[in-house]
Formats: structure tokens, sequence, C-alpha cells
């Protein structure tokens, strides 16, 4: 599975959707997705892919992790990806 | 001074997942103790417990719950909703306002912390659930009772060990008799039966590994049993004039401390704490007809219980009948005077007393009428539970049929 088709899938489980009905544009806000549901979705994705998110839930937006949309989310996991996996 | 009476009950515990199922078992002497199905239980030297059987969280709880409700959690929401369910009562405005939960655990979420530590000792990972914190909190129980039944008022939990059910009803009752809440929803519950939950136990060496057998000569310790009981308490005015059922009146209770050893029980603080509920209930030692003992099947605690039952109750102990339930649930620890509330109760209204099943051999140091193996009809009008928790702190809460 890409890493799109994972995240998609990680975050309509969240959800309660179908991964048909989630896009990359879509926003966490759109999906229905709460605060306690955010941190479930990273915690998922870290396990998923075995990296580490510098998400700190007291200030989402000032984490160096774009939550803005599934788009920003999946470029994120494949930056971390490849800066995890030099180190 | 309001009355306060009881609405509605409500149970899980080895002997069946309601009140009505757990009647039954206590009538009939059933032996909810068994082996253990746990995991990694060949590496336990105790391998027996009062297990809830055919509770599964899956298909009860969605995975949100699920990610939420430890064991001890899920125990009590199914009681919880017993109990109020009987109790008519909605919560909305006022009501809602006014009334909360207190409720009693020891442990809380102990296989929560038991599988979190696995998962980052044992397995080496180095990232656990977002909810571990959620989960295993004490309170979590009683936080979740108060969401589902949206009750805003006074609520939190209580740990005193063996007697923290005890100790939370205690405070629901002067809540109500204060006039500070009209409803409260109250009781206990524990999930200890999991490796690290019974491998602390075992390291104490107080656990039998055959069966929980009290005041009878041959006992070799106590039994660990899981579960709720959830009880609605409310004020007696509020429980008549909306025609309510009631079970039975909560007549007084009182709480002391031995201020001496932090696991060996003493005679005289158990003693103060039960001529201390009967005096606050002004009730005559006379008209007690059944004591629901705190009865382990340990050694010490039997020995000593008896002792001061026979110092508070003079001659009337050789006539009042004293049982401890704990040899069919088990020992439900922080929840355990909740479901042996049940006990008083069926007494008072069914003249019902529950045996103390697995006697086998008088002990001239308990020479009462421990009601041994068989289940006794009787009439009751006055019942007290008992509970002595390890670090000397004890309450014991009298019932009385109105």
């Amino acid at each position: 599975m890409s890493v799109t088709d994972q995240v998609i899938a990680i975050i309509a489980e969240q959800a309660l959707l179908e991964p048909e009905d989630v896009i990359p544009d879509s926003t966490l806000e759109s999906l229905g997705i709460d605060s306690l549901g955010l941190v479930e979705s990273i915690f998922a994705i870290e396990e998923a892919f075995d990296i580490t998110v510098p998400f700190n839930a007291n200030n989402p937006t000032a984490s160096d992790f774009d939550i803005t949309s599934v788009a920003s989310i999946i470029t994120g996991i494949e930056r971390l990806r490849a800066e995890q996996s030099r180190a | 001074m309001k009355r306060v009476v009881i609405t509605g009950a409500g149970t899980i515990n080895a002997l069946g997942h309601s009140v009505p199922e757990t009647y039954a078992a206590l009538r009939e002497g059933v032996c909810g103790i068994g082996p253990l199905d746990i995991r990694d239980v060949d590496r336990l030297q105790i391998k027996i417990g009062g297990q809830v059987k055919g509770f599964e969280a899956e298909g009860r709880y969605n995975r949100q719950q699920m990610s939420l409700y430890d064991r001890f959690t899920q125990f009590t929401l199914a009681a919880a909703s017993e109990a109020i369910t009987q109790s008519g009562l909605v919560f909305t405005g006022e009501l809602a306002a006014r009334s909360g939960v207190v409720l009693g655990t020891a442990g809380g979420g102990v296989s929560t912390w038991d599988d979190n530590y696995r998962a980052v000792y044992e397995e080496g990972k180095n990232r656990v659930h977002p909810f571990v914190v959620p989960k295993l909190m004490n309170n979590a129980a009683a936080s979740h009772v108060s969401m589902e039944w949206n009750l805003k008022g006074p609520s939190f939990t209580v740990s005193t060990a063996c007697a923290s059910s005890n100790h939370a009803m205690a405070q629901a009752f002067m809540m109500i008799r204060s006039g500070m809440a009209p409803a409260m929803v109250t009781g206990g519950s524990e999930s200890m039966l999991c490796f690290g939950g019974v491998k602390a136990w075992e390291g104490l060496r107080v656990m039998s590994r055959d069966a929980c057998r009290p005041f009878s000569a041959n006992r070799n310790g106590m039994v660990q049993g899981e579960g709720a009981g959830i009880f609605v308490f409310e004020e007696f005015e509020h429980a008549r004039a909306r025609g309510a059922e009631i079970l039975c009146e909560v007549a007084g209770f009182a709480m002391s401390s031995d201020a001496s050893d932090i696991v060996m029980p003493s005679k005289n603080g158990a003693a103060r704490a039960m001529a201390g509920a009967l005096a606050d209930a002004r009730i005559n030692a006379s008209e007690v007809g059944y004591i629901n003992a705190h009865g382990t099947g340990t050694a010490a605690n039997d020995k000593t219980e008896c002792a001061a039952v026979a110092d508070v109750f003079g001659p009337h102990a050789d006539r009042l009948m004293i049982s401890s339930t704990k040899s069919m649930h088990g020992h439900l620890i922080g929840g355990t005077g909740a479901v042996e509330l049940l006990a008083c109760i069926m007494a008072l209204r069914d003249g019902v007393i529950a045996p103390t099943i697995g006697y086998e051999e008088p002990d001239p140091e308990c020479a009462l009428d421990v009601v041994p193996n068989t289940a006794r009809e009787a009439k009751v009008d006055v019942a007290i539970s008992n509970a002595f928790a390890f670090g000397g702190m004890n309450a014991v809460i009298a019932l009385r049929n109105l």
C-alpha cells in the first residue's frame, strides 16, 4: 500500500468513514476528527510508519508537522521517513 | 437530616452479570471461583480467582470507547446502567446539576498499567497509545458514568484498598443526608485479575491456592475477584414523591482508623466502626439480624472480626447471622463492599441469608453463626456490611427495611 493509501486508511478508520470518502484535500475538521481523534491518528501513523511525529497537542499549528489537510499530513510523513531513515 | 434510601442496584461479578443472577447464585451457594484464564497464568503461583466470564467488551463498546474504557470502567458502566435503569431516574435540569457519582476502587485501571508496562519494558516499544492516562486513572469509571448519565453534581473516586466502596457509599450517603444532593450514583469496581495484579498479591503470601473458606479452621487465605456493584442512593422524600420502588433504607455508617499497622487488622478499629454505624443509625445492637462480614478467609481477619463482633454485640453475637460471600465471588478489593451490600439487601427484602460456602471445620476463634454452606430463610430488619482495609481503614454501613 502506498503512503497515501495507508494514511487515508488510518484517517478513514478514525473518522468512521469509508476510504473513498477521504480525499487529499479533506481537512481533519471536515472529517469530524476531534482533538482526541487527532492524537490517536498521529499515534496510528507513528505505529504504521515507524516514525516519531513532532506533534504537541497544546499548540498543533506550531508543531513542525502540518496537519492542515490529508495531503499535508502525507507530505509530512514522507519528509519524516526520509529524515528518520537517514538518522 | 434527610433520610436516604436505595432505589436502584446493579452489578457484574463472578456470580452473575446482573442483580437477579447474583441473588440466585447467592441463594444457591454457587462458587464463582475457578481457574484463572489470563495471560502468563503459568508463571503465577496463585492460579484461581473469581473472574467475570462471558463479558466481552467487543460488540458491547465501539472502538473509541474500547480505547478509553479499562475493564474496571466497563464493569462500572454495565452495573450503573442496571442500577440507574431500575431507579427510573432521568437526570435533567436541577436534578442533574446536583446529583453526582462517588465510586470506590483500589487499583483503577490495573490491566491498562499492566499491558502498557509490558509494551515498553517487555516488548521494548517506545510509544504507547495516547489514551493510557485517561484509561487507567482511578476516576475514569466515575467520569464515564457522569458523562453517560448526565450527572453534573459532586463526583469523585475514593480509594481505601478493600474498604473503598464502603467509604465511597458513605460519602454519597452523607451528601444526601445533609441535603447537598437529591440522588447519588455510588458503589465501586475493581479489575485486578491480570498477571501484574495477581503477582502483586501473591507477594504478600496471604492468597489461597485452592479456595476461600472464611471462618473455617482450615482456611488458608483470600481469593481475588473482580466486578462492580453500583447503587442509586436517593433522598427518601424525593423517592416517595415519584413513587419509586425503595429497596431499603441506608440507616447509618461509621468509619474508623486502626492507626496501628499497615496490614494487620485491629479488633478495636473494627469494633469502633461497627458500634459507630449502629450509633449513627440509632439502632440497638439487638436489632441487627445479619452481618455481611469482611470475612476474607485469612487467618488474621476472620478471628479478629469475630472477636470484634463479640465485643460489640455481647450475647446477641450468638443470635445474629454473619456470613462471608467472598467465599463465592472472591474478594473484589475496592469493589467488594458494593457487591456485598447486595447480600444485605437480599437478606432484608427476600429474607434469604447468603451462606459462607467452603466451610469445613469449626474454628473456636470464629464461633459465630456463619451460615455455613447453605442459605437460610430468616426475617431480618437490620443488616450491616463490614469492610476493613489494609492500612487499617474501616467503614461499616447499616441498612434497614423501611
